[in-house]
Protein backbone atom coordinates (compact mmCIF):
# COMPACT_ATOMS: atom_id res chain seq x y z
CA UNK A 1 0.00 0.00 0.00
CA UNK A 2 1.27 3.64 -0.82
CA UNK A 3 2.07 6.06 2.25
CA UNK A 4 0.27 8.69 0.86
CA UNK A 5 -3.03 6.98 0.22
CA UNK A 6 -3.11 5.66 3.54
CA UNK A 7 -2.57 8.61 5.33
CA UNK A 8 -5.22 10.07 3.26
CA UNK A 9 -7.45 7.05 4.37
CA UNK A 10 -6.79 7.49 7.97
CA UNK A 11 -7.34 10.99 7.55
CA UNK A 12 -11.02 10.73 6.03
CA UNK A 13 -11.77 8.36 8.58
CA UNK A 14 -10.70 10.30 11.50
CA UNK A 15 -13.02 13.13 9.97
CA UNK A 16 -15.81 11.06 9.70
CA UNK A 17 -15.70 9.09 12.84
CA UNK A 18 -14.85 12.57 14.63
CA UNK A 19 -18.83 13.76 14.13
CA UNK A 20 -19.74 9.86 15.03
CA UNK A 21 -17.91 10.53 18.62
CA UNK A 22 -18.94 13.90 19.87
CA UNK A 23 -22.55 12.30 18.92
CA UNK A 24 -22.10 9.61 20.99
CA UNK A 25 -20.72 11.72 24.05
CA UNK A 26 -23.33 14.57 23.09
CA UNK A 27 -25.82 11.54 23.74
CA UNK A 28 -25.01 10.27 27.60
CA UNK A 29 -26.78 13.59 28.83
CA UNK A 30 -29.63 13.59 26.28
CA UNK A 31 -32.97 11.59 27.19
CA UNK A 32 -34.82 10.51 24.04
CA UNK A 33 -38.19 12.28 25.72
CA UNK A 34 -36.64 15.60 25.98
CA UNK A 35 -36.81 18.47 23.54
CA UNK A 36 -33.56 18.93 22.67
CA UNK A 37 -33.75 15.03 21.51
CA UNK A 38 -37.01 15.79 19.16
CA UNK A 39 -34.93 19.27 17.96
CA UNK A 40 -32.22 16.76 16.95
CA UNK A 41 -33.95 14.30 15.42
CA UNK A 42 -35.63 17.11 13.19
CA UNK A 43 -32.00 18.44 12.47
CA UNK A 44 -31.01 14.90 11.24
CA UNK A 45 -33.81 14.32 8.89
CA UNK A 46 -33.90 17.81 7.42
CA UNK A 47 -29.71 17.57 7.43
CA UNK A 48 -30.10 14.67 5.27
CA UNK A 49 -32.82 15.66 3.00
CA UNK A 50 -30.57 18.21 2.42
CA UNK A 51 -28.07 15.99 1.48
CA UNK A 52 -30.15 14.12 -1.01
CA UNK A 53 -31.21 17.18 -2.73
CA UNK A 54 -28.16 18.65 -3.10
CA UNK A 55 -26.81 14.96 -4.37
CA UNK A 56 -30.09 14.87 -6.84
CA UNK A 57 -29.90 18.52 -8.14
CA UNK A 58 -25.92 19.36 -8.23
CA UNK A 59 -24.83 16.21 -8.58
CA UNK A 60 -21.12 15.90 -9.18
CA UNK A 61 -20.09 12.82 -10.43
CA UNK A 62 -21.93 11.32 -13.49
CA UNK A 63 -25.25 11.95 -12.86
CA UNK A 64 -24.53 15.51 -13.60
CA UNK A 65 -24.13 14.45 -17.14
CA UNK A 66 -28.08 13.41 -16.99
CA UNK A 67 -30.61 16.48 -17.94
CA UNK A 68 -32.44 18.07 -14.79
CA UNK A 69 -35.51 16.80 -16.29
CA UNK A 70 -34.80 13.35 -17.38
CA UNK A 71 -33.74 13.19 -13.16
CA UNK A 72 -36.69 14.46 -12.50
CA UNK A 73 -38.92 12.45 -14.14
CA UNK A 74 -37.07 9.28 -12.93
CA UNK A 75 -37.55 10.28 -9.19
CA UNK A 76 -41.40 10.99 -10.02
CA UNK A 77 -41.76 7.75 -11.75
CA UNK A 78 -39.52 5.91 -8.98
CA UNK A 79 -41.55 7.12 -6.43
CA UNK A 80 -44.92 6.28 -7.54
CA UNK A 81 -43.39 3.10 -8.17
CA UNK A 82 -43.00 2.85 -4.37
CA UNK A 83 -46.77 3.67 -3.46
CA UNK A 84 -47.83 1.15 -6.58
CA UNK A 85 -45.65 -1.64 -5.07
CA UNK A 86 -46.67 -0.90 -1.05
CA UNK A 87 -44.02 1.14 -0.47
CA UNK A 88 -41.17 -2.03 -1.22
CA UNK A 89 -37.50 -0.56 -1.52
CA UNK A 90 -36.26 -3.19 -4.09
CA UNK A 91 -38.42 -2.44 -6.79
CA UNK A 92 -38.11 1.27 -7.15
CA UNK A 93 -34.31 1.55 -6.83
CA UNK A 94 -33.94 -1.35 -9.43
CA UNK A 95 -36.06 0.30 -11.39
CA UNK A 96 -34.23 4.22 -10.89
CA UNK A 97 -31.51 2.08 -12.26
CA UNK A 98 -33.28 0.53 -15.61
CA UNK A 99 -34.66 3.21 -16.78
CA UNK A 100 -32.09 5.64 -16.46
CA UNK A 101 -29.55 3.71 -17.99
CA UNK A 102 -31.74 3.48 -21.14
CA UNK A 103 -33.01 6.95 -20.81
CA UNK A 104 -29.15 7.98 -20.86
CA UNK A 105 -28.24 5.99 -23.54
CA UNK A 106 -31.22 6.80 -26.48
CA UNK A 107 -31.78 10.08 -25.13
CA UNK B 1 -21.98 -9.53 25.84
CA UNK B 2 -23.88 -9.37 23.00
CA UNK B 3 -27.54 -11.13 22.52
CA UNK B 4 -27.19 -12.89 19.64
CA UNK B 5 -31.09 -13.31 18.79
CA UNK B 6 -31.38 -9.36 18.81
CA UNK B 7 -28.27 -8.91 16.70
CA UNK B 8 -29.52 -12.20 14.63
CA UNK B 9 -32.10 -9.61 14.20
CA UNK B 10 -30.52 -7.06 13.16
CA UNK B 11 -28.20 -8.66 10.74
CA UNK B 12 -31.31 -10.12 8.71
CA UNK B 13 -33.06 -6.31 8.64
CA UNK B 14 -31.04 -6.51 5.17
CA UNK B 15 -32.90 -9.30 3.81
CA UNK B 16 -37.00 -8.36 2.32
CA UNK B 17 -38.40 -5.96 0.94
CA UNK B 18 -36.96 -2.82 2.94
CA UNK B 19 -33.62 -4.01 2.02
CA UNK B 20 -31.33 -1.44 1.78
CA UNK B 21 -28.86 -3.82 -0.06
CA UNK B 22 -29.37 -3.05 -4.01
CA UNK B 23 -29.07 0.87 -2.76
CA UNK B 24 -25.62 0.75 -0.71
CA UNK B 25 -24.14 -2.15 -2.99
CA UNK B 26 -24.67 -0.34 -6.10
CA UNK B 27 -23.34 2.78 -4.79
CA UNK B 28 -20.60 1.08 -2.94
CA UNK B 29 -19.64 -0.69 -6.62
CA UNK B 30 -19.49 2.85 -8.03
CA UNK B 31 -17.28 3.91 -4.89
CA UNK B 32 -14.65 0.82 -5.89
CA UNK B 33 -14.42 1.50 -9.40
CA UNK B 34 -14.33 5.12 -8.41
CA UNK B 35 -10.95 4.48 -6.15
CA UNK B 36 -9.77 1.69 -8.59
CA UNK B 37 -9.29 4.59 -11.02
CA UNK B 38 -7.80 6.89 -8.84
CA UNK B 39 -5.16 4.38 -8.30
CA UNK B 40 -5.71 2.53 -5.40
CA UNK B 41 -5.21 -0.93 -4.76
CA UNK B 42 -7.61 -3.69 -3.75
CA UNK B 43 -5.96 -3.17 -0.61
CA UNK B 44 -6.33 0.49 -0.07
CA UNK B 45 -10.01 0.41 -1.47
CA UNK B 46 -11.46 -2.23 1.03
CA UNK B 47 -9.30 -0.48 3.91
CA UNK B 48 -11.10 2.56 3.15
CA UNK B 49 -14.64 1.85 3.08
CA UNK B 50 -13.39 -0.50 6.29
CA UNK B 51 -12.14 2.71 8.20
CA UNK B 52 -14.92 5.66 6.83
CA UNK B 53 -18.30 3.87 5.65
CA UNK B 54 -19.91 6.88 4.73
CA UNK B 55 -20.80 7.51 1.16
CA UNK B 56 -20.06 11.29 0.64
CA UNK B 57 -17.11 11.01 2.76
CA UNK B 58 -15.41 9.14 0.30
CA UNK B 59 -16.68 10.87 -2.58
CA UNK B 60 -14.99 13.94 -1.21
CA UNK B 61 -11.82 12.34 -0.19
CA UNK B 62 -11.60 11.34 -4.01
CA UNK B 63 -12.63 14.85 -5.31
CA UNK B 64 -9.92 16.47 -2.98
CA UNK B 65 -7.08 13.93 -4.06
CA UNK B 66 -7.95 14.41 -7.56
CA UNK B 67 -7.20 18.04 -7.28
CA UNK B 68 -4.04 17.31 -5.04
CA UNK B 69 -5.74 19.28 -1.65
CA UNK B 70 -3.57 19.18 0.94
CA UNK B 71 -4.05 16.83 4.10
CA UNK B 72 -5.59 19.50 6.25
CA UNK B 73 -8.48 20.57 3.60
CA UNK B 74 -9.20 16.80 3.15
CA UNK B 75 -9.55 16.88 6.60
CA UNK B 76 -11.94 19.94 6.76
CA UNK B 77 -13.70 19.21 3.51
CA UNK B 78 -14.42 15.44 4.69
CA UNK B 79 -15.31 16.61 7.87
CA UNK B 80 -18.11 19.17 6.69
CA UNK B 81 -19.57 16.58 4.69
CA UNK B 82 -19.64 13.97 7.03
CA UNK B 83 -20.73 16.61 9.91
CA UNK B 84 -24.30 15.43 9.07
CA UNK B 85 -23.18 12.45 11.41
CA UNK B 86 -23.24 14.68 14.62
CA UNK B 87 -27.13 15.01 14.14
CA UNK B 88 -27.73 11.52 13.04
CA UNK B 89 -25.93 10.28 16.07
CA UNK B 90 -27.68 12.22 18.61
CA UNK B 91 -31.08 11.64 17.13
CA UNK B 92 -30.45 7.88 17.47
CA UNK B 93 -28.06 6.81 20.54
CA UNK B 94 -30.21 7.89 23.13
CA UNK B 95 -33.28 5.32 21.95
CA UNK B 96 -30.16 2.72 22.44
CA UNK B 97 -28.68 4.02 25.98
CA UNK B 98 -29.04 1.65 28.44
CA UNK B 99 -27.29 1.76 32.11
CA UNK B 100 -27.20 -1.97 31.74
CA UNK B 101 -25.31 -2.32 28.82
CA UNK B 102 -21.42 -1.61 28.47
CA UNK B 103 -20.21 2.02 26.68
CA UNK B 104 -17.79 0.43 24.01
CA UNK B 105 -21.05 -0.78 22.33
CA UNK B 106 -21.59 2.43 21.92
CA UNK B 107 -18.45 3.95 21.05
CA UNK B 108 -17.53 0.93 18.69
CA UNK B 109 -21.06 0.84 16.88
CA UNK B 110 -21.46 4.36 16.35
CA UNK B 111 -19.01 3.81 13.62
CA UNK B 112 -22.22 2.07 11.74
CA UNK B 113 -23.95 5.12 11.49
CA UNK B 114 -24.84 6.06 8.13
CA UNK B 115 -28.01 7.01 6.16
CA UNK B 116 -29.16 3.48 5.42
CA UNK B 117 -28.64 2.12 8.65
CA UNK B 118 -29.72 4.96 10.71
CA UNK B 119 -32.98 4.69 8.12
CA UNK B 120 -33.69 0.81 9.57
CA UNK B 121 -32.93 1.37 12.96
CA UNK B 122 -35.17 4.56 13.13
CA UNK B 123 -38.04 2.34 11.35
CA UNK B 124 -37.63 -0.38 13.82
CA UNK B 125 -36.32 0.39 17.06
CA UNK B 126 -39.58 0.84 18.84
CA UNK B 127 -40.34 -3.12 18.60
CA UNK B 128 -37.60 -4.04 20.31
CA UNK B 129 -37.30 -3.40 24.28
CA UNK B 130 -34.73 -0.81 25.15
CA UNK B 131 -32.34 -2.98 26.70
CA UNK B 132 -31.87 -4.84 23.43
CA UNK B 133 -31.74 -2.21 20.85
CA UNK B 134 -28.37 -1.75 20.74
CA UNK B 135 -27.20 -5.35 20.05
CA UNK B 136 -29.93 -5.02 17.46
CA UNK B 137 -28.00 -1.96 16.30
CA UNK B 138 -24.81 -3.82 15.81
CA UNK B 139 -26.55 -6.30 13.70
CA UNK B 140 -27.52 -3.83 11.29
CA UNK B 141 -24.44 -2.23 11.23
CA UNK B 142 -22.20 -5.57 10.52
CA UNK B 143 -25.00 -6.50 7.75
CA UNK B 144 -24.90 -2.98 6.12
CA UNK B 145 -21.17 -2.45 6.43
CA UNK B 146 -20.51 -5.76 5.08
CA UNK B 147 -22.55 -5.07 2.07
CA UNK B 148 -20.50 -1.88 1.64
CA UNK B 149 -17.02 -3.29 1.54
CA UNK B 150 -17.96 -6.30 -0.59
CA UNK B 151 -19.45 -4.30 -3.16
CA UNK B 152 -16.46 -1.89 -3.06
CA UNK B 153 -14.71 -5.24 -3.45
CA UNK B 154 -17.14 -5.74 -6.25
CA UNK B 155 -16.22 -2.53 -7.94
CA UNK B 156 -13.27 -2.54 -7.77
CA UNK B 157 -12.65 -5.47 -9.79
CA UNK B 158 -15.56 -5.02 -12.08
CA UNK B 159 -14.49 -1.47 -12.55
CA UNK B 160 -12.95 -2.41 -15.91
CA UNK B 161 -16.28 -3.58 -17.64
CA UNK B 162 -18.49 -0.49 -16.17
CA UNK B 163 -19.36 1.40 -18.68
CA UNK B 164 -20.54 5.17 -18.18
CA UNK B 165 -24.35 4.53 -18.71
CA UNK B 166 -24.38 1.60 -16.23
CA UNK B 167 -22.60 4.14 -13.79
CA UNK B 168 -24.79 6.75 -14.22
CA UNK B 169 -27.52 4.27 -13.33
CA UNK B 170 -25.86 2.70 -10.25
CA UNK B 171 -25.61 6.79 -9.43
CA UNK B 172 -29.03 6.98 -9.19
CA UNK B 173 -29.80 4.30 -7.13
CA UNK B 174 -28.92 5.62 -3.74
CA UNK B 175 -30.95 8.89 -3.52
CA UNK B 176 -34.02 7.17 -5.02
CA UNK B 177 -33.42 4.59 -1.60
CA UNK B 178 -33.41 7.78 0.22
CA UNK B 179 -35.38 9.67 -1.12
CA UNK B 180 -38.18 6.41 -0.63
CA UNK B 181 -37.06 5.63 2.74
CA UNK B 182 -37.58 9.58 4.24
CA UNK B 183 -41.14 9.90 2.10
CA UNK B 184 -41.74 6.22 4.60
CA UNK B 185 -40.48 7.96 7.48
CA UNK B 186 -42.60 10.92 7.14
CA UNK B 187 -44.80 9.82 10.13
CA UNK B 188 -45.42 13.29 12.23
CA UNK B 189 -45.55 17.30 11.29
CA UNK B 190 -41.73 17.48 12.68
CA UNK B 191 -40.37 14.86 10.69
CA UNK B 192 -42.59 15.83 7.65
CA UNK B 193 -41.52 19.47 7.39
CA UNK B 194 -37.75 18.30 8.22
CA UNK B 195 -37.79 16.31 4.85
CA UNK B 196 -39.37 19.00 2.85
CA UNK B 197 -37.78 22.11 3.95
CA UNK B 198 -34.12 20.61 3.95
CA UNK B 199 -34.85 19.61 0.03
CA UNK B 200 -35.70 22.65 -0.16
CA UNK B 201 -33.44 24.85 1.52
CA UNK B 202 -30.33 22.51 1.32
CA UNK B 203 -30.13 23.31 -2.87
CA UNK B 204 -31.16 26.97 -1.89
CA UNK B 205 -28.36 27.24 0.43
CA UNK B 206 -25.97 26.06 -2.31
CA UNK B 207 -26.31 29.34 -4.16
CA UNK B 208 -24.86 31.11 -0.72
CA UNK B 209 -22.08 27.85 0.01
CA UNK B 210 -21.67 24.78 -1.90
CA UNK B 211 -19.92 23.29 0.77
CA UNK B 212 -22.13 24.81 3.69
CA UNK B 213 -25.35 24.31 1.83
CA UNK B 214 -26.16 21.32 3.83
CA UNK B 215 -25.53 22.10 7.39
CA UNK B 216 -26.82 25.44 7.22
CA UNK B 217 -29.98 24.32 5.06
CA UNK B 218 -30.35 21.35 7.37
CA UNK B 219 -30.06 23.54 10.27
CA UNK B 220 -32.36 26.22 9.61
CA UNK B 221 -34.95 23.46 7.70
CA UNK B 222 -34.91 21.54 11.07
CA UNK B 223 -34.90 24.18 13.51
CA UNK B 224 -38.73 25.76 11.59
CA UNK B 225 -39.89 21.88 11.63
CA UNK B 226 -38.86 22.17 15.08
CA UNK B 227 -40.99 25.19 16.12
CA UNK B 228 -43.72 24.68 14.17
CA UNK B 229 -43.95 20.80 15.53
CA UNK B 230 -43.68 21.90 18.94
CA UNK B 231 -46.45 24.88 18.54
CA UNK B 232 -48.91 22.59 16.40
CA UNK B 233 -48.72 19.85 19.49
CA UNK B 234 -48.64 21.77 22.53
Amino acid sequence: MSANIVIVIIVTSLATYLSRFLGVISSEKIKETSRLFRWFNCLAYSTLSALIARIVIFPSGSLSEIDYLIRFIVIILSIVVFYLTKKNLVYPTLFSAIILSILSSYV
Amino acid sequence: MINTKYFLKGLKSIKGVGSPAIALGASFVAIGALLKNLGFSIQESIFSTFLTYALPGSLVMAESMFIGASLINIFIAVWLVNARLYPMTVALMPLLMHENQPRWKYYLSCHFIAVSSWLIMKDNYEAIEKVNRIDFWIGIGIATWSIAIFSTIIGFLASDFLNKDMLIGLAIVNPIYFICMMIGAMKTIQISLSVLLGGILGPVFYFLSPEWCILFGGFVAGSIAYFIGERSVS
